[in-house]
C-alpha cells in the first residue's frame, strides 16, 4: 500500500514534469532552440493565475482565471518569440540557450517585484480535499492533475495529427526549407509554437500550484523537466511525458529508501546515465552528416 | 589613422601586432601594479574580485570560447580548486605546492568528466554539464571530511616562504598576487592561442567533422581543453578561496555557474579581452547599480542586480553577438580607419536555420 502510495504522488509530479518538458520539445522540435526559460515561463502562468483567480488579487472563478491566464502567456510566448528569438534567427543554438536563460532571469525579477519573493498560495477549488479509496489517500488535486494531464495529452494529439496547424508545425520541424517551398508560413508558426508552449506550461504551473505554494524561484524546476526530456529522447513528445513520469516517481522513492542526501540527486543521475550511454538521448535525433 | 603592414608570415603569430600594442599593454600593467597607491582598500578588493572572475573567465572562455564546448557547470571546478586550496593550506602546505596542486585537481577532474562530454554535443553538454553542477552541489556536502559540509570550512592566510598574505591584513599583497597571477594566465592563454594546440581548438569549434578531416585527434584535444579550461578555473577556486576567507557549499551553487558562462558572453565569446570585460560587468555593476538606486530611491528592490545584468545580457545578445569587446573592436576600427570606415563593414550575413540535429 506504501509503494501505491508513493506512486500515485510520484506520478502527480511526475505529469508536472512531463508537461513542462513537453513545453520544450515542442520548442525544440519546431524551432530547434532550446528554451531555458521555460520554469521560468511555468511560474510566471502560475502566478498570472494567482493574479487572476485569487481572492487577495482579482478574484474571477478558477476555471475561468485560468483560461485567462492560458491566453495571457500565450501571448506572451508569442511576443517572446516575435519581439527577442525571432532576431537570433541562423545564429548559432549556443546563442539562444544564453538568451533564454537570460530572460529566465529577467522573468524570475519581474515575478519577485510584482509578487514579491514569498511563497503564496493559489486558492484552487480542491486545495486540500482528501478522500480514502481502497485504502490509498488520494488528495482531489491528485486527481485533477493526473486528469488535466491526460486530457491536455489527447487534446494535443487530436491538434498535431487532425488540424491544419498542428500538420504545419510538424512539417516545419521536420524540414523547415522544405516547409518553406510547401508555402507554410514558418516564421509565424514558430511564434505560434511559443504560444502554445506558454499555455501548456502555463497549465502545468497551475498543476503544480494546486499541490503547494508558488514562489519566484519555483522556475529552477525547469532543471529536472529537463532531465524529463533528456531521458525521454529530446526530440519526441511522449518521450518527454514518459520521462516526466519516471523522474517524478523516482523522487519520492529514492527519498523512501535511499539515505537522505543522495536521494535529490537521483534524477539527475539518471539523466547523466542516459546522456553517457546514449548521449543524444534515448531517442536520438542526430545523424552524422553524409558528405 | 595607422596602418599596419604585415611583412612577413610570422606577423600574424606575434604576440603583439606593433609596438603600439605592446607599449599600450605594457602601460596598462603598470597602471595596475601601480593601482594600490591610488584607491583605498575597499575598492582594491572590489578589483580583486573582478581580477578573480577574470581568471575564472578566462578559464570558461579555453572550453565554451575558443574549443565551443558550452559548460553550465563550471563552479563545481571553481569548488574544487577552492577545498582543495583550504585543505592544503590547513595542513601547513606551502601555497607555492599548494595553489599549482588546486588547480591540477580541478583539472584532473575536468579531464575526467571529459570522458563522457566527448561524446555529447552542443545542447546536450550544456545540459549534462548543468546537472553536473547540481550534483557537484550535492557531492560537496556530503564529501563532508573533505569540505566541511553544510557548515563549510575555513582557510587560513596564504603562507609563502617568508612572507604572509592576508586578505584582510595586506590587501595589497593579496591584489598584486591576484595581479601577478591573472597576468600569467593571459599570457599564456595568449601564447596557447599562437599554438597549433589553440589552433586545433579553434577548429574543432569551428566544424568537429573538418577538424577531423585535418587530423586532429577530437578526443584528446577536447579533454586537453577540458584539462586546461578546469585547472585555470581551479587557480581562480584557490584564490576565491582566500578571498572569502570562510566558505560552503553555497559560494559554487549552479547560478554562480550559469553566472560565468552569461559574464563571458557579455564580455565576448572568443577573446581573451571577453573574460575581462564580463569580469568588469560582473564586478562592478552591483556597485554602480547601488549607487544610482540610492540616488533615486531609499528602498532597496530586491535581485535588483540580477534583473538588470539579465536584460543587458538579453540587448547584447540580440544588438552585439560578439559582447562587449566587439563593440570595442568596431569603435577602434572606426576611428584607425577614420574617415574611411563603412557602416556594413560588420553586417552580420543572414542564413537559414542551422539545424544541429545533423553533427
Amino acid at each position: 500500500m506504501e509503494i501505491a502510495q508513493l506512486l500515485l504522488g510520484g506520478i502527480s509530479v511526475g505529469c508536472v514534469y512531463g508537461l513542462v518538458a513537453l513545453g520544450f520539445v515542442l520548442i525544440y522540435k519546431a524551432t530547434e532552440s532550446v528554451n531555458f526559460a521555460q520554469g521560468d515561463l511555468m511560474m510566471l502562468g502560475a502566478f498570472v493565475t494567482l493574479q487572476f483567480a485569487n481572492t487577495a488579487y482579482w478574484g474571477m472563478p478558477f476555471w475561468l482565471g485560468m483560461l485567462m491566464a492560458v491566453i495571457v502567456m500565450a501571448v506572451i510566448g508569442y511576443l517572446m518569440e516575435a519581439l527577442v528569438i525571432r532576431r537570433l534567427f541562423g545564429q548559432p543554438q549556443f546563442a539562444v540557450v544564453i538568451l533564454t536563460i537570460a530572460i529566465g532571469f529577467v522573468l524570475r525579477f519581474i515575478a519577485g517585484f510584482i509578487w514579491g519573493h514569498e511563497p503564496l498560495t493559489l486558492e484552487t477549488p480542491f486545495t486540500g480535499k482528501n478522500m480514502t479509496i481502497g485504502g490509498l489517500a488520494v488528495s482531489l488535486d491528485e486527481i485533477f492533475i493526473i486528469a488535466t494531464t491526460i486530457v491536455l495529452t489527447l487534446v494535443l494529439y487530436l491538434f498535431f495529427a487532425r488540424t491544419k496547424l498542428g500538420v504545419a508545425m510538424q512539417a516545419s520541424s521536420q524540414n523547415q526549407l522544405a516547409a518553406y517551398y510547401m508555402g507554410v508560413p514558418v516564421k509565424r508558426i514558430h511564434g505560434l509554437v511559443w504560444a502554445l508552449s506558454g499555455g501548456i506550461s502555463t497549465i502545468a504551473g497551475v498543476l503544480f500550484a494546486a499541490r503547494g505554494s508558488i514562489d519566484p524561484n519555483l522556475g529552477l524546476l525547469g532543471i529536472k523537466a529537463f532531465a524529463a526530456a533528456v531521458i525521454g529522447g529530446f526530440g519526441s513528445l511522449p518521450g518527454a511525458l514518459a520521462g516526466g513520469l519516471i523522474v517524478g516517481i523516482v523522487e519520492p522513492f529514492a527519498g523512501r529508501y535511499i539515505a537522505a542526501g543522495y536521494s535529490q540527486i537521483m534524477p539527475y543521475a539518471i539523466m547523466l546515465l542516459v546522456l553517457v550511454l546514449r548521449p543524444n538521448g534515448l531517442f536520438a535525433q542526430v545523424q552524422s552528416k553524409k558528405v | 589613422m595607422r596602418i599596419h603592414q604585415k611583412t612577413s608570415y610570422d606577423d600574424d603569430l606575434n604576440l603583439f601586432k606593433d609596438r603600439y600594442q605592446a607599449f599600450w599593454y605594457l602601460a596598462l600593467i603598470v597602471g595596475a601594479v601601480l593601482l594600490p597607491f591610488v584607491i583605498d582598500s575597499y575598492y582594491i578588493g572590489e578589483v580583486v574580485l573582478v581580477l578573480i572572475w577574470a581568471i575564472a573567465g578566462m578559464g570558461l572562455m579555453i572550453l565554451a570560447g575558443h574549443t565551443g564546448q558550452a559548460s553550465l557547470g563550471h563552479a563545481a571546478f571553481l569548488a574544487c580548486g577552492a577545498y582543495m586550496e583550504a585543505w592544503l593550506n590547513n595542513k601547513g602546505v606551502s601555497f607555492l605546492i599548494s595553489f599549482p596542486l588546486a588547480g591540477l585537481f580541478a583539472g584532473v577532474v575536468g579531464a575526467v568528466i571529459a570522458i563522457p562530454a566527448l561524446r555529447m554535443s552542443g545542447i546536450y553538454l550544456a545540459i549534462a554539464t548543468l546537472a553536473m553542477g547540481i550534483v557537484a552541489e550535492d557531492v560537496i556536502v556530503l564529501a563532508e571530511p573533505f569540505t566541511g559540509g553544510v557548515s563549510g570550512t575555513f582557510v587560513g592566510a596564504i603562507n609563502l616562504p617568508g612572507l604572509e598574505i592576508d586578505r584582510y591584513a595586506n590587501p595589497s599583497a593579496f591584489y598584486w598576487l591576484c595581479l601577478f597571477v591573472t597576468i600569467l594566465v593571459a599570457f599564456a592563454y595568449a601564447n596557447l592561442l599562437r599554438s597549433s594546440t589553440g589552433r586545433a581548438f579553434v577548429a574543432i569549434r569551428d566544424s568537429e567533422v573538418s577538424a577531423k578531416a585535418m587530423g586532429i585527434s577530437i578526443a584528446r584535444f577536447k579533454t586537453l581543453a577540458f584539462f586546461l579550461s578546469c585547472f585555470v578555473t581551479g587557480l581562480a577556486g584557490a584564490l576565491m578561496g582566500h578571498f572569502l576567507g570562510a566558505f560552503n557549499y553555497e559560494a559554487f551553487l549552479i547560478t554562480v555557474s550559469i553566472q560565468m558562462l552569461l559574464m563571458i558572453v557579455v564580455g565576448g565569446m572568443g577573446s581573451i579581452h571577453g573574460a575581462f570585460f564580463g569580469a568588469m560587468v560582473v564586478g562592478f555593476l552591483p556597485q554602480i547599480i547601488t549607487l544610482i538606486r540610492q540616488q533615486v530611491s531609499t528602498n532597496a528592490v530586491a535581485g535588483l542586480d540580477t534583473g538588470i545584468f539579465a536584460a543587458i545580457l538579453v540587448a547584447i545578445i540580440i544588438l552585439e553577438p560578439r559582447g562587449l569587446y566587439g563593440q570595442w573592436m568596431k569603435t577602434r576600427i572606426w576611428f584607425e580607419l577614420f574617415p574611411l570606415a563603412r557602416r556594413d563593414m560588420f553586417r552580420r550575413h543572414k542564413s537559414y536555420l542551422k539545424t544541429e540535429r545533423l553533427k
